[in-house]
């Protein structure tokens, strides 16, 4: 088992357990990994690096329920990240196919790389397109920090409500990500 | 959003996550089906009025633990196709064992019947209904496991689709077995398989278009 294996596992169970401060920790550095995997193989789409590493996070966040710890993270991880990777692929040939090559050639000074890891498609903006009782909890728990308990009597939501408000809509985020694919 | 807050958006107020979920979503979705596969039993064909005494018949127990040993290893299959990262292995072979079983079973007594004995055998009274009426017993469980499967995170999609039709394939046989008269191996191996395979196959073709994540 490698090192990395060993202290993001540690970490991603503790977080699994309700430890938000190692979850945290986890996600930042399992972003550095993936940022590192993905720049490698999508070398020829840099701008789409950030992209699909922030669907990646969203989607293990999502999916962390199908982690179990009799199994390697790293495996875990691989196919989350392949798949989202081939998904990104299969969209862009798809839209490729419809494209005269010549543009891609053409603009090929047009953009530079300084802000090559700012995501091209802001989630902030795409929050802002859920339904009220999805984006709510997801501003009031997730960005400002309030309890469940705080929120609900803020929103006049019950308290489930807001639990499953913050699941379906970082789930529909999720999907949203998925068919905003520049 | 830059990435670092996207970071601490989802570590905030991050719940516990619920432990072994993908055994126990799909172990709901078989008990949330098969009592619908039981009432459809009930009330469109009925059990055979026969069922206590076919129960001491060594041919009535094949007709009912082949198809529940498939839906047995279907399920390990599923729930493993359902978490990423996670190799099948040995389940296919626990798919492919009581097929295998049922198949050399006919071949036994097809050879060893006189050749105008071998068409009953293997068309029997009910062949016109039994894939069909399979296909629809597993109906119910086929239906549940895809709504769980697509709460988890199935990265061969058209696999795990399979998969869980083999699951719903199973044990709508074997509901399916307490109504059926046939008792032959022929039969079984033709007609119940191929009842088993419409999910199957249902599964494989809807899983790529339900189940993207």
């Amino acid at each position: 088992m490698s090192d990395a294996e060993a202290a993001l596992r540690s970490l991603f169970l503790r977080g699994l357990a309700g430890d938000a401060a190692a979850y945290r920790e986890f996600l930042q550095k399992l972003s550095a990994h993936l940022r590192a995997f993905l720049g490698k193989r999508l070398f020829g789409w840099p701008d789409e690096v950030e992209d699909l590493v922030q669907e990646c996070l969203l989607a293990m966040h999502n999916q962390r329920h199908t982690y179990q710890s009799d199994q390697p993270l790293t495996a875990w991880v691989h196919a989350i990240a392949r798949y989202k990777m081939i998904d990104l692929l299969r969209a862009k040939s798809a839209r490729e196919a419809l494209h005269d090559p010549l543009d891609d050639d053409l603009a090929v000074f047009a953009e530079s790389a300084i802000d090559a890891s700012d995501a091209r498609r802001d989630i902030g903006g795409l929050l802002q397109t859920l339904p009220e009782r999805q984006r709510l909890p997801i501003v009031h728990v997730k960005l400002e920090g309030l309890s469940v308990a705080e929120t609900a009597s803020l929103t006049g939501m019950s308290e489930s409500a807001v639990k499953v408000g913050i699941h379906r809509g970082l789930k529909a985020l999720a999907a949203r990500l998925r068919s905003k694919t520049p | 959003m830059k990435t670092d807050d996207l970071v601490a958006m989802l570590a905030t107020g991050a719940a516990p996550a619920p432990r072994r979920a993908a055994g126990r979503r799909l172990a709901l979705a078989v008990l949330a089906g098969v009592p619908l596969s039981f009432a459809i039993l009930l009330t469109e064909y009925g059990v055979r009025r026969d069922l206590v005494q076919a129960m001491f018949w060594p041919m009535f127990w094949v007709k009912v633990l082949f198809p529940l040993c498939i839906a047995a290893a279907a399920f390990v299959a599923v729930q493993r196709l359902a978490r990423p990262g996670v190799p099948v292995r040995r389940a296919w072979i626990g798919i492919a064992v009581p097929l295998l079983v049922v198949w050399v079973l006919a071949a036994m007594s097809w050879f060893n019947a006189p050749p105008e004995e071998r068409m009953p055998l293997l068309m029997g009274e009910s062949w016109r209904i039994c894939a069909v009426s399979i296909g629809l017993m597993a109906l119910p469980v086929f239906a549940a496991a895809l709504v769980a499967l697509r709460g988890l995170a199935p990265t061969r999609p058209a696999l795990a689709g399979a998969a869980a039709g083999g699951l719903a394939g199973g044990v709508g046989a074997a509901v399916y077995a307490l109504h059926c008269m046939e008792l032959t191996a022929p039969f079984l191996a033709v007609w119940y398989v191929s009842g088993i395979a419409v999910p199957v196959v249902l599964g494989a073709v809807l899983g790529p278009r339900l189940l993207r994540w």
